[in-house]
């Protein structure tokens, strides 16, 4: 029996043709509101004379940025200022990053401790800082950094070079000179050197099928290489050591009671999140996967190591990358106490110049970038990491 | 022959160590090298920590509004006084003195019918035409002008109504729209599809104090000439658009964990789209995400604190507000302390419903 002839027949209520009726509807009215707003802001803006144009940025800033990792001059451009802006974006995010996950980790593991005390207190500290609102905490240790520690002159001192004060954390750090080009290069040898380990574990594992132990060689390279590139530099050792006078505090590396806070406020409210985290990753792996270990004969460590982390991880990596770019988009939150980030440095150029469209657009832009890249970067590790299912 | 009886022994008590306080306590504080050891360390962090903060904050705390009182015990004792003295303003901001019953009142409707949507007996049809009339009711409650009352203008609304109505309304309206946008982002045409994609990636990769830096600089500019939308309003929209890119990725998330049989089965009745989106799969998808709604509406709460940074006096705003003058400014710390307790009471309430209503919901699900 012969197919039925298939019919093309054309109707207004066919499927296909609602189906294109309704995408040029939605795109019409996105577009006719898109115009209508354009229109509007370029009528309200000729009408109050403001200029437009991205021309600003090479104009001189005029203002001064309280603290910066290169050094920042007011006459420099407002481009400059935005770079300084986002460079302190980063740090503040970069350090919060990395204590936070460290303090979080360490919660998260905390609350599925044998130990009571522990179990609970861990429990209390993500109930607690997760149901209080972010900027709330940063207005509480903005208070308690600089109203209730004591002044410069009395500055706390609890380690040998360390004050902390109202005006922020002075401590040690390394001179800069140039026989570190050699410890800097070492570090590099030894990444390079990791590699080539890396490799030649792989080789064996394919070879053999043992797997030599990987970390704590691999580590043992980059420290030894870096030492040695440390000796070959000359062995540099000058600290520049915070020093107190009758009235301040002089030298070494310093930071604002600002950055302090937004760091402080960062990292112990995300890592709240961050443990709850951990905790679903670890409970995610199956009791099964124990016993069969267990059965295997695997011992404790290279159970952990072989077949609780890495399944463990699959789970906790995508939320945690989530609360990464949270606690980036978190720290510009930085422009209520007055921390020059990104959006604070914005801020004041809105004002100034009075280009709103082209501030915001500008903070938006960096903000959507680095949204944009983690996804992309975590879309490819899911991709990676999935289970080969069959 | 007689039968042998079988007649079993007791059974034994299961031994000393497996069972009473004292193994409770084996069990909890000292159950191996490590365990024992976490318990002496956090003994000690606690003895530390615990009988000072509780001699600030009690055995020397100054309880009454008496400035003096409080100055005199300001380093070593807390001054819960200036909760006594400026809670009305930290609670309710600027609202004219005398018309505060108005927010108060407000918030108590909202908070009740809050409580109620939570309860199992009110998830009727009628609910939702209900919210609009109580909100309607609220909104002329505080704004008055009517009825005898006082017109008080938005921009003197502030403090804990102020954040309720923000997260509240925000979430009200971005409900349905997100919805849209969900549908619209697991839709088979492309145009539909791009566009949701776009809003939702869009707003989910910058932060809110964006949107609302938009809201209060840029919307003005939208607007055709010559008319002016109020400041609450401009950001209220903005946290709305905010919310409702959140919120529209809840809901993907339950329409991707509906069973594809479900749709196929409602096509194969014959249903229309809207028809089986309406009557097949919103119903299941939602009941899906309601814990991830109230966490949204936890986040949502907890975010208009940043409306702050815009010069709205919600709760956290109100504080700054309240503790301006020079007497009390030294005790910011408490008056902080009590907005995050406000705050604190709220969310926390709200995440264990979150967690109840979780397990409730999963009871028909587990029964296969």
């Amino acid at each position: 029996m012969a197919a039925p002839p298939k019919t093309r027949s054309w109707s207004w209520r066919s499927k296909a043709f609602r189906g294109v009726l309704y995408q040029v509807l939605v795109l019409g009215l996105v577009v006719a509101a898109a115009a209508y707003l354009f229109s509007n802001t370029l009528e309200n803006m000729r009408v109050r004379g403001i200029k437009s144009g991205f021309d600003f940025i090479t104009q001189p800033a005029g203002f001064a940025i309280g603290e910066s990792v290169v050094p920042f001059d007011s006459s420099e451009s407002y481009g400059k200022a935005f770079l300084v802006g986002l460079s302190n974006t980063f740090r503040v995010a970069i350090a919060g990053i990395v204590l936070a996950t460290v303090i979080g980790t360490l919660v998260g593991i905390g609350r599925l401790s044998r130990n009571l005390l522990v179990r609970s207190l861990s429990g209390a500290y993500v109930d607690l800082l997760r149901n209080v609102p972010l900027l709330l905490q940063l207005f509480i240790w903005y208070f308690v950094l600089t109203e209730m520690l004591p002044p410069i002159e009395e500055a706390l001192h609890p380690l040998p070079g360390l004050f902390f004060s109202k005006n922020g954390l002075q401590f040690p750090h390394p001179l800069w000179v140039p026989g570190h080009w050699g410890t800097l290069a070492g570090f590099v040898v030894g990444l390079i050197g990791v590699r080539g380990w890396a490799r030649w574990v792989q080789a064996r594992h394919d070879a053999t099928g043992q797997a030599p132990m990987f970390w704590l060689p691999a580590l043992a390279i980059v420290v030894l290489a870096t030492a040695v590139g440390w000796l070959l530099g000359g062995a540099p050792t000058g600290f520049d050591v915070p020093e107190k006078t009758e009235i301040n505090v002089v030298g070494g590396g310093a930071v604002t009671p600002e950055f302090l806070t937004v760091l402080l406020g960062l990292t112990i409210y995300t890592a709240a999140y961050i443990a709850e985290v951990v905790r679903a990753g670890i409970q995610s792996v199956p009791y099964g996967q124990h016993e069969a270990s267990v059965s295997l004969g695997l011992s404790r460590a290279k159970e952990l190591r072989l077949v609780q982390l890495p399944q463990a991880l699959r789970v906790i990596i995508p939320p945690m990358t989530n609360q990464y770019l949270n606690l980036t988009k978190n720290s510009s939150l930085a422009v209520a106490v007055g921390y020059p980030d990104l959006v604070s440095i914005s801020n004041t150029s809105l004002n100034q110049t009075g280009r709103a469209i082209e501030c915001i657009a500008i903070v938006m832009a960096c903000y959507l970038t680095l949204s944009l890249l983690t996804s992309a970067l975590m879309n490819w590790y899911n991709r990676r990491a999935a289970i080969r299912e069959r | 022959m007689s039968a042998v009886v079988f007649t079993p022994i007791a059974s034994r008590p299961p031994p000393v160590s497996a069972q009473g306080p004292l193994a409770w306590i084996k069990r909890n504080f000292f159950d191996g090298w490590l365990n024992s050891l976490s318990t002496v360390v956090t003994v000690l962090v606690l003895l530390w920590v615990i009988p000072p903060l509780f001699g600030w904050s009690v055995l020397h705390a100054v309880f009454a509004p008496d400035n003096a009182a409080c100055r005199a015990a300001h380093a070593h004792g807390a001054c819960w006084g200036v909760v006594v003295e400026k809670g009305r303003l930290i609670l309710f901001g600027r609202y004219p003195f005398e018309e505060q019953w108005r927010p108060m009142a407000a918030c108590a409707i909202l908070i009740a019918l809050l409580v109620a949507s939570c309860l199992r007996p009110f998830w009727k049809r009628w609910l939702a035409p209900l919210w609009l009339i109580v909100l309607a009711i609220c909104y002329v409650l505080m704004r008055g002008g009517v009825f005898g009352l006082t017109p008080v203008e938005t921009a003197r609304w502030g403090g804990f109504p102020l954040t309720m109505a923000l997260s509240v309304v925000s979430l009200a309206v971005a409900f349905p729209l997100a919805i849209l946008v969900a549908l619209g982002r697991s839709s088979k045409l492309p145009a539909i599809r791009a566009v949701c994609v776009l809003y939702v990636e869009l707003i989910r990769g910058v932060p809110l104090i964006s949107v609302l830096f938009m809201a209060s600089f840029m919307f003005p500019l939208f607007m055709p000439q010559g008319t002016t939308i109020d400041v609450l309003l401009r950001v209220l929209v903005g946290m709305t658009l905010f919310a409702a890119a959140y919120l529209a990725e809840v809901v993907r998330g339950g329409l991707q964990a509906l069973p594809k049989g479900q749709v196929e089965a409602a096509q194969a009745l014959g249903l229309t789209y809207w028809q089986t989106t309406r009557k097949i799969v919103l119903p299941q998808a939602l009941r899906l995400v309601v814990p991830a709604i109230v966490n949204s509406f936890i986040s949502t709460f907890k975010d208009t604190s940043l409306v702050t940074i815009v010069s709205l006096y919600d709760l956290t705003g109100a504080l700054q507000l309240a503790l301006g003058d020079a007497d009390w400014r030294k005790f910011f710390l408490e008056g902080q302390l009590f907005v995050a307790a406000v705050y604190f009471v709220f969310c926390f309430a709200l995440s264990r419903y979150s967690r109840w209503v979780e397990g409730y919901l999963n009871t028909g699900m587990r029964r296969q």
